[in-house]
Formats: C-alpha cells, structure tokens, sequence
C-alpha cells in the first residue's frame, strides 16, 4: 500500500500531460435510448468544434465491445489522450468506460462522463432541447477532462472476518456459507436466540415443509461451526472505517446467565419461586405466558436461558429465595452481569436485520384489538405451531374452536393509506394459514384477496390445490369486520363485509375468528440501523440495493451487502437465495484480498497553505494534521474519503481534491454555460 | 422588474448535485422517465459540502440565471456533515449576492435522497419556473468593457473635484 507523505508536493507532470489535450468526445446512442430524442449526429457536429477536441465520434452502444475498441484504437493511434464518453450516468457505466481508456493505454483518470441519457433523453421532452442541453453536458465534460491529470492507484488490503447483523434464516445462510469458505464470521443477533420470523412458523408454503425441522440443523450448524463467533443479545453500536478496514463495536445485554456455563437443562425455570408464568410471552405473540426466566423456544440457539430483570422478583425487591441459583448444578447465575463490550475488525457486512410485520390495530375498521377473536397472521402462526401456546391446536381467546375463519389479506399492503406496495408473502402464507386451519380444525375458510399472486415455483399450484381442497375465495377488498348482526346467523359472530367483485354485489360473511394477514414493513429501527452503516433507504424505509437488477446485494457502500427482507419484502426462497449472493460477493471481495481506494482524495499544496488550520476542524475523518513545524496542513490519503469539504473551505486554494479541483469544476461550469 | 415577463427567455440553471444522494436521485429521475425542464445543468461533486462558494460566483459570471445545489437530507450525509457545510455557505453567500444585485430566488438549496426522484422533477421544474420570473442575470459589466471606462472617466471626475 502506498503511504502518501501528505506535504502536497507538486510533482512533474506525467508524459501525457506534456503534450497538449487532444480529446476524444464518443457519443452513444444507446439504441434508441438516446438517439431517440436527441440528435445525435449533430452532438457529434458540435463536439468537433470544442476547444482541444480531435475526434468526435458516435456509436450505437458504446458499452459494447466494438464500442469500446474505436476508443482504445483512437488512443493506440495516437489520436487522442483525453477521452469523453456522453452517453448514460458515470454510476452505471464509468468503471467500464474508465476501463476502456486504460486498455487504450491511457490513464484511466484521464477520462470524463457526460450522462446524456438519464439526464437529458430520458427527462426532456422536446428533442431540440435535449440536444441543447447534451451539448452543454458535452461541453464541460470536454472543459474538464483537458485538466484531467494521472493519478496513482491506491489499494488498502481487506482483512479477512466478516460480520453479520441478524441472525435469521438469511443471516444464517450467509454466516454458514462464509464460515463453510473458511471465513471467521461474527453474527450479531438481538434476541437471545438466532431463527428469527423463520423459528416461529409451523410450516412453510408452499412445500409444507415443517419450519423447524429445515432451519434448527442450520441453527446448531451455527453453534457447532468453529469459524462462527456467535453473539445472541447483542447489538452492533458503532461502525468505523471503511471497505475492507471496518471496526465494529458489538454490545452484548446481560442475560444474568453466563453462556459458557448453562447446558440448557432448564432446571431453573422450574425451580422459578413463580410457580406459574405470568409474563408475556413475546416469543408466542402475547398469546402465551413465560416466567421471569424463560428460553424463548425449546430448540433456542444458543440453548441458554434469559432473566428478565424488569419481572424477576430479585431484581424488582431484592427479597427472594432464589431456588433458580439453588437448582443450577453449573452455577451459570451471575445477577451482577454488566453490558459488555467487543471490538472485532472486519473487512465485510452483511447486513441482515430483517422486517417488522404491520401493526393490524392501525386499521380500526379490522378490529384488532377491539375484538378477541381478530388475530393477525402472525399470531395464528404461534397457534398452529406444535410447541406454541396451544400445542398446534386452533383454540381461540375465549377458549372456542372455529368452525369458520375469515382470512383478509393486503392488511396494510397495497393500501396508500398504509403502504402502497404488495408485501409479496401474504397471498402465499395466507393459502398456507387456510390449508393448516382446515386439516387442523375442520373449520370453513373464507379468503378475502384482492388479487392472488402466486409467482414462485410450485406457488400457482400450491393455490389449486387449495381450490380444490373447497377453500372459499371472495375477490374483493375488505370494507370492515364487525360484531353487529344484521340476521339471526350473524348473532355472536363476526361479519366481514367485502364487495365481491366476481359477483357485482356486497357480501356479509359471518365467521368465529378473523385472521388479518399483515404486511412486511421495514424494521422500526431500520432508520438508526441505516445511519450506523452509512447505507440508504428507499421512501419506504426498506435498505437499498446498490441497482435494483445488476447489483440486488450490494449497497452504495462498498463493503456493506444486504441480505434478506431488510433490503424489501422477501418469502424464505429468495432471503436464501440472497444471503448465498451476499456471501459470494463477499467471499470474492475479501479473497481478492485488497480494495482500490477512493481516488478523489483531498490534498494540500504546502506552498500556498497559509496555516489557518480551517480545514483541520472541518475533516469529518481526522484524516488532516497540522504540521507545527512546519506551519502546513497534511491530509492522510487512506483515510480521506474524498468528500471536498476541506477543499470548498479553504480560504487560499491549498486544499484541493483530486478529480474535483477548483479548476477542474471551474472548467465545467464554465463549459456547461458558455458554448451554447 | 419594470420590464414584461419574456416569454421566449429560457433560464440557465447550473446545478451542483452530490454523488450520493442528489445525482442518484436525478438518475432515478431519468431511470423513472420523469420529464422535467431542461434548463438544469448537473455538475456532479462528491459531496455538497464541495460546493466552493467561488463555484456559485462563478457560475452567474458565466452566465447562470440560477444555481441550485443539492445534498443529502440532514443527518444522511454520506460524509457525516458536508450537508450542513453547503448550507451554512449559502447563508453566508446570500447577502453577499444580495449586494451584488443577485436576487435570493436565484440560489437554491435542496435536500434530495437518492430515492426522490420526483423531488428532483419537481425543484428543477419550480426552480426554473421561478428564474424564468425573475428574468435574465444582468450583472454589472466586467472590467474593461465600455462601461467600466465610462465609470473611470466619472470617478476621475471626482476625485479631481475633491482633491484640487
């Protein structure tokens, strides 16, 4: 790695600055996508006439190969030492083109970008004046790129660990498939134990897969796999550095039991001076109860068990027996447990946080929370899980059974007073609710869809056979459930009242137990999760991807992937499929073993710093000292992030930015104005 | 403005759009094919915090009627702070302008996350509406143009009263 000596040094200009700019302006048509609305040939016409323009030319795909080659051939010739290439935005493709000159034989820096087509063909509606304004594009591209000068490449080497936040099916997936390569993987999960939404299904559609039987082997593979650190009740509190050099400060909650002692025997939660649970069992959606000492589920990874102190008797008085202590044969108790801190250096995130269902009782017309005997899917998945609160049987609030369910999907999905967009998983875990609540309990089952999407493998079929297996479908958004019974077969029952839009006319459907299938909503914290990581979010709150299509995992900071719903409503498929993608890029990231480093670093002339030390204060990185001595300001190189803050501060242009120098931006003001 | 409103005048915008969020946003904006005014000229910095004032000086000595800059929503800057940088520059640039004879609807700042591309339609669309208002930027003639002499000629005048 090179370590810059940070004085600023002027050095002599590279070869090709030597001779005079000849540049090289190449016009992309990009099929019809720019040739369509401007006018291409006369951009090229145009671009002739520039200051220190040669060659001028256009292409249908520039990108392309052939594309790429009347560059590298033009700079072969001799033709031209400065290239700019109009055509889409530089995020899309100026590691390409970059690519290209050098492979010409230039300097890749020696390249500029006009986006022509994001910005002007595909948002301006008259063709005369898209043209203009491509022109003007063209034209400080062709101003700035002349003062473009060679730069080294820099590259800082990736450490070799990776961390993962979030510890369900996908965050599994990715730990395990990193950790099988040999990576040392830190998976950081909240609760106390990992599984995740995953952990607490019966089933999964549309296989019918038993849920626990498919994720609990992944989960003890976790546990018994000695290249995974596993951290459960912890959370990551800080994130320093950047890719390939990430310091990551993990905070693990006391659980007042210490996880290397407790075998999980549980004793003590029989032993527990409450002989009865009284708490609520979060794990169990409030439908159960726990005792201030619990596991969440028996197959809990790890298997160790948790005091709550805001319930537990010795932290709420200080006054009790503590037959938990008593009947602990490992002596794992430790009620003076501290949060505890850990530092672990990374050289990868993946990101795997997961969702929030949607609050049901938002809707008032729904009834959550009004009426008993409106449940929300997940609820009704605790239900039916063989070690939930009822032992997989359908028994409801007030202790009765069914005997007709009304299932209403797109609960705040596909709703603008909620979230506008379909959640992807209802209309399948719907179909799966419909099937068990049949085979378990016999009962009728009305489905209340909007419309039914069944686009994954073996889905559509999952559907027919629920058609054929006499489950009842009503097409039509839900008006309201309610308790008031317009005829004698509604009395004591709920009604659903829906248009069914196949028949034209409004329906009163009276059933014992509605079941509200929520929507997948970012997780509540996903807005301090994203600041912590420095990643983005769409206006929905889900993370975003780095491109919706060619890059689904990465985000716009290098070194952090996404896996899994945090990044967008996702069924288990293709959380898997994802977090198996995450870890490939990861594995390919940090097996290349050194990342290129941000070429537009800041830098200081020392001749023409004046010493004012302004710029010191403003790095956000610390990444700028003041030589005492020698009465100048030094940016560090490695680790400038190239954001300019220093450089627009400077009161005496000794700061300046690689890439975005003064003169450089000066030029491209002055070239998007001044020639037409 | 004693002048009519010319209808035929196309302003001159130059914006200065953060790579992060304001330029992504303007790429989703095209990516979306949201049409907008095409009078918004995008110069791409790293980071609004970049945004030298000189750059918005010389932007309207160039010929801009308007300079628009765009950053990351407070407390999402890319860089932590340059958000907050770039805004605290233009408070202090603008009675700077002011003086000069730059009317304040000239400068505009704008807070854009990489998924509002319609906020981008919509501040180009407004913010060239709104220029198109106040009509080109007459600046004060450069040094050395015919002007300037006149003005040396009176303050010659001047000077010579005062002192004899």
């Amino acid at each position: 790695m090179h370590l810059p000596d940070g004085d600023g040094e002027v050095k002599s200009p590279p070869e090709s600055m030597a001779t005079a700019p000849k540049v090289g302006v190449y016009v992309c048509h990009c099929g019809l996508n720019i040739a369509g609305k401007v006018d291409v040939e006369r951009l090229v016409e145009f671009a002739s006439t520039l200051p220190d323009v040669a060659v001028a030319r256009d292409y249908r795909f520039m990108c392309s190969d052939p594309g790429q080659e009347l560059i590298q051939q033009d700079i072969r010739d001799g033709l031209v030492n400065r290239v700019v290439v109009a055509s889409c935005s530089p995020l899309m493709h100026e590691a390409t083109f970059r690519g290209a000159t050098a492979a010409g034989g230039l300097s890749p820096f020696l390249f500029q970008m006009a986006s022509i087509r994001e910005h002007v063909s595909w948002v301006t509606a008259d063709g005369e004046e898209a043209t203009e304004k491509a022109e003007a594009l063209i034209a400080g591209a062709v101003r700035r790129v002349a003062l473009h000068e060679d730069l080294e490449r820099r590259q800082a080497p990736v450490l070799p660990d990776v961390l993962v936040v979030g510890g369900g099916i996908a965050g599994i997936h990715a730990a395990l498939t990193m950790a099988e390569a040999g990576k040392r993987v830190y998976l950081v999960e909240r609760e106390s134990t990992i599984g995740g939404h995953m952990a607490k299904f019966d089933k999964t559609f549309p296989t019918l897969d038993c849920s626990a039987c498919i994720l609990t082997p992944k989960m003890s593979a976790v546990r018994s796999n000695p290249n995974i650190t596993l951290w459960t009740y912890s959370d990551v509190v800080g994130v320093e550095g950047f890719t390939g050099n990430f310091t990551v400060r993990v905070r693990h909650r006391p659980r007042y039991v210490r996880e290397d002692l407790c075998t999980g025997c549980l004793a003590c939660i029989d032993a527990c001076i409450n002989k009865k649970a009284k708490v609520r069992d979060e794990w169990n959606e409030g439908l159960g109860k726990r005792k201030p000492i619990y596991i969440p589920f028996p197959q809990a990874t790890p298997p160790v068990v948790v005091v709550d102190p805001d319930e537990c008797i010795w932290f709420k008085t200080g006054k009790c027996p503590r037959t938990c202590v008593d009947a602990c044969e490992r002596d794992a108790f430790d009620f003076e447990q501290r949060e505890e801190f850990d530092e672990v250096k990374v050289g990868a995130i993946v990101l795997a946080t997961g969702f929030k269902t949607f609050d049901a009782s938002r809707i008032f017309e729904y009834g959550y929370g009004r009426y008993p005997n409106v449940y929300t899917s997940p609820e009704v998945e605790r239900l039916l899980n063989a070690a939930g609160p009822t032992q997989g049987e359908i028994e409801m609030r007030d202790g009765g059974r069914p005997k007709t369910v009304g299932i209403i999907h797109c609960v705040g999905s596909r709703d603008v007073k909620y979230n506008s967009y379909c959640s992807r998983v209802c209309c399948m875990y719907s179909l799966k609710l419909a099937h068990l609540i049949r085979e378990r309990s016999g009962a009728e089952v009305y489905n209340f869809y909007i419309d039914m999407r069944a686009p994954g493998k073996g889905y559509e079929e999952f559907y027919w056979k629920l058609l054929q297996e006499g489950t009842h479908f009503i097409r039509g958004r839900v008006a309201e459930v309610t308790d008031e019974a317009m005829s004698k077969e509604e009395e004591g029952r709920l009604v659903i009242r829906a248009e069914d839009t196949l028949i034209g006319f409004v329906r009163r459907v009276p059933v014992d137990m509605v079941v509200l299938a929520v929507g997948l909503e970012p997780q509540s914290d996903a807005e301090q999760v994203r600041r912590l990581f420095n990643i983005s979010c769409g206006g929905e709150g889900f993370f975003t991807e780095r491109h919706p299509k060619l890059a689904p995992v990465s985000t716009f900071t290098d070194g952090i992937f996404l896996a899994g719903a945090c990044q967008g409503p996702k069924d288990i498929p293709d959380s898997v499929a994802q977090a198996g993608a995450a870890a490939a890029e990861v594995l390919a990231m940090v097996d290349r073993g050194a990342v290129e480093l941000e070429a537009s670093t800041a830098f200081v002339d020392a001749a023409a710093c004046s010493g004012c030390r302004t710029c010191v204060a403003l790095c956000p990185f610390g990444a700028i000292t003041y030589d005492a001595e020698r009465k100048v300001a030094a940016v560090n190189e490695v680790v400038c992030k190239g954001c300019g803050i220093c450089v627009g501060a400077c009161p005496s242009g000794a700061a300046q930015q690689h890439l975005f120098t003064d003169q450089q931006i000066l030029s491209e003001i002055e070239g998007v104005l001044q020639y037409v | 403005m004693s002048e009519a409103v010319d209808e035929t005048f196309e302003p001159r915008i130059v914006a200065f759009f953060c790579n992060w969020c304001t330029y992504t946003a303007a790429d989703l904006a095209g990516i979306c094919r949201m049409t907008y005014a095409p009078n918004v000229r995008v110069v791409r910095l790293m980071c609004s915090g970049r945004v030298d004032p000189q750059f918005v000086l010389a932007a309207f000595r160039d010929g801009a009627d308007g300079v628009l800059i765009g950053g990351c929503h407070p407390g999402d800057c890319h860089y932590q702070q340059g958000n907050f940088h770039a805004l605290r520059r233009v408070a202090l640039l603008r009675p700077m302008l002011r003086d000069m004879g730059i009317e304040e609807g000239r400068l505009r700042i704008e807070w854009i996350s990489a998924a509002e591309g319609d906020k981008v339609q919509r501040v180009c669309n407004e913010m060239t509406e709104q220029v198109r208002m106040l009509g080109p930027l007459r600046l004060a003639p450069a040094p050395g143009s015919q002007n300037d002499a006149v003005l040396v000629e009176v303050t010659e005048g001047l000077v010579e009263q005062e002192v004899p």
